[in-house]
């Protein structure tokens, strides 16, 4: 084979990888946004932060509120129930997920009842609110409250997914505790989500 | 087509003539009507016909219904009301679209069990087995997508539910259930989305459906003896089988007429008894129904998603082998969609050098403990997931597994078949004698 026929089978090579590979980024370029369209749209992803108004919600009741499309659970609990969930502490080690699953701490946490309630406004003793997703972590469906399931906090329905009073999965196929959404006490009555 | 011996179409008229030069659209026609049919089938093939009625049936009471629907959170509940009290006949056609796509999946399964008896997806119709399989994968998203449309009670959850599966993927999976809903959570760019998708993958469908007919077209269709049409010869060929049009079509018809009579009273007397009341109840994201149940059509595979939980050892040894990737809401996942893929796989997994069960005495056992294992799997998959049904689902799911990984593969080692008849002929004239009046050849019109 001669250096000439070489050469220009090597452009035309070239040519042939060129012309392809153009064609494939150019493909690319086309269809990413045909795909990423359907990704949240900026209004949907502006929902930032609400502000809910707890001053009715008195210990042993429940406010469900919806943020961002979604429950959030907002648990007022009585002395009884916060020594209950706190007498559970010292097994959550063996629970089925022992990470708090609360956005205002470190990721690390330990899911200790401390760690899975929201600081008390001031004059009210610790661990009296309990901020929650109110989405099974299982396949999303809304669990119910008031001392539902074996454990005495929240069951969902769906699948049998039983969370105890700290909102810590105890029982059934959900793989996390209920996820704690970003939640502080803004003034003595009114919480603020997100 | 179908390599079998046959008269082509020839043009007759100028127009005939012309038509074939230009366009041979008229002779394609011709050839698929006419395509030499296997003269001994039974009552077993007649739901191809049915399915392709269904799917015309769907699509046009469907763009019917769009005209009257509004893909809006605030409005879509109440535009299926509109058409349900408000607009003439609205409810009739709601009630045909409903029901008929139940009728599409018993009509499917009746379909998809016969190919499993009488060996249709055995060499050499395994595409049209595959393109069989992909449509009955993308009826499934059209029908779930569906029934989201009405955005009742059982729409909005049973969308967090079915969008969650994805969500347990390991790693990508919330991004990908964000994707698809287009917002943390279930709302109006799922709506709008499921809508527009509901819309299309039928069209899908039709298009494979033309795919999946020319595959067996050109292979030739299976028959209850599994036995192949003799290609020696146009003689040959000619005393196997018998054309499509008319001997096939007027007979597909007459079984439709009777299914459409039993659909009718479905629809007529009893719209609703396949449905859930929840869903007749507007979406309310706040409370979910005590009940998520799923339309009847899902329920062996959703028996089989809910039955491998945490405490069964297959599940804590995918766990454990996987470093803990594997979870078990991500193996139920994996065991649905694997039940229909190792359903997709039967071409390879069976061994077996006859093709119809009719001829394999110990296949015949197992395959009818499968029809048995699917309904029990679709009567458990309604039921709370608690004892006794979790350990029904678990044992059911579980021989739904075997009969295609363990039992297709052993049973052509260690069965040994009857001998199939050496024609159709033969077969067909075993059950239906020739006169003695000197009517050689059987005339099937009896």
């Amino acid at each position: 084979m001669s250096q000439a026929e070489d050469y220009q089978g090597t452009r035309r090579d070239f040519l042939y990888y060129a012309t392809a590979g153009t064609g494939a980024v150019v493909t690319g370029a086309a269809v990413w946004p045909l795909v990423n369209q359907m990704n949240p749209s900026a209004d949907v992803q502006a929902l930032a932060s609400i502000r809910v108004d707890v001053t009715d919600v008195a210990p042993g009741t429940q406010l469900t509120v919806l943020w961002q499309g979604k429950p959030v659970f907002i648990r007022h609990r009585t002395g009884e129930e916060i020594q209950s969930a706190q007498s559970e502490d010292d097994i959550v080690e063996t629970m089925p997920d022992p990470d708090a699953r609360n956005e205002n701490i470190n990721a690390a946490s330990l899911a200790t009842d401390e760690n899975r309630t929201i600081p008390s406004p001031e004059g009210e003793g610790a661990g009296a609110w309990i901020v929650q997703m109110g989405v099974c972590t299982h396949l999303g469906c809304v669990p119910l409250g008031d001392g539902a399931g074996d454990f005495g906090g929240w069951f969902c329905p769906c699948h049998g997914s039983h969370y105890d009073l700290s909102g810590r999965i105890r029982k059934g196929p959900a793989p996390r505790n209920l996820d704690i959404p970003p939640a502080t006490f803004v003034d003595g009555t009114t919480i603020e989500l997100g | 087509m179908a390599g079998i011996p046959h008269d082509h179409y020839e043009p007759k008229s100028d127009f005939e003539k012309g038509m074939q030069k230009r366009l041979p659209v008229i002779g394609l026609l011709y050839d698929t009507i006419m395509i030499p049919t296997p003269k001994n089938l039974n009552w077993m093939w007649i739901w191809g016909i049915v399915l392709t009625f269904t799917l015309a049936l769907q699509i046009i009471t469907g763009v019917v219904l769009v005209m009257h629907y509004t893909p809006h959170v605030d409005m879509a509940f109440n535009s299926i009301e509109h058409i349900m009290r408000d607009v003439n006949g609205g409810h009739m056609i709601r009630y045909f679209h409903m029901n008929g796509a139940s009728l599409f999946f018993f009509a499917v399964y009746l379909h998809i069990f016969r190919g499993l008896y009488y060996g249709s997806y055995k060499a050499p119709r395994e595409v049209t087995w595959i393109i069989g399989m992909l449509i009955y994968l993308l009826m499934m998203g059209t029908a779930f997508m569906g029934y989201v449309l009405p955005w009742g009670q059982m729409s909005f959850h049973g969308t967090a539910v079915i969008t969650g599966l994805f969500g347990a993927i390991p790693f990508i999976g919330d991004s990908i259930q964000t994707w698809l809903l287009g917002a943390s959570s279930v709302g109006q760019p799922a709506l709008n989305r499921f809508f527009s998708l509901h819309y299309l993958l039928p069209f899908l469908i039709a298009g494979l459906v033309i795919v999946h007919i020319w595959a067996f077209h050109t292979t030739g269709n299976n028959n209850p003896t599994g036995v192949e049409v003799r290609r020696t010869s146009k003689e040959d060929a000619a005393k196997d089988t018998l054309p499509f049009w008319p001997y096939f079509v007027i007979k597909d018809l007459f079984a439709l007429a009777i299914i459409l009579v039993l659909f009718m009273a479905v629809v007529g007397f009893m719209p609703n008894y396949l449905g859930h009341p929840d869903n007749y109840i507007p979406a309310n994201p706040l409370a979910t129904p005590a009940h998520i149940v799923p339309e009847w059509y899902f329920l062996p595979f959703y028996a089989i998603l809910r039955a491998f939980t945490a405490d069964v050892w297959v599940v804590m040894f995918a766990n454990w082998i996987s470093f803990g990737i594997i979870d078990a809401k991500f193996f139920g996942v994996l065991a649905m969609f694997g039940a229909i893929a190792v359903m997709a796989l039967a071409p390879w997994l069976d061994t077996s050098s006859v093709r119809s069960g009719r001829y394999r005495p110990m296949f015949k056992w197992w395959f009818w403990l499968l029809v048995v294992d699917f309904i029990v799997l679709m009567w458990v998959g309604a039921r709370p997931a608690e004892f006794p049904y979790d350990w029904i689902a678990l044992i059911a799911s579980t021989y739904w597994f075997a009969y295609f990984l363990v039992i297709l593969p052993l049973l052509g080692v260690i069965e040994k078949p009857d001998t199939p008849p050496a024609t159709i002929e033969e077969d067909f004239d075993s059950h239906y004698p020739a006169k003695a009046s000197g009517d050689a050849a059987a005339t099937p019109a009896e």
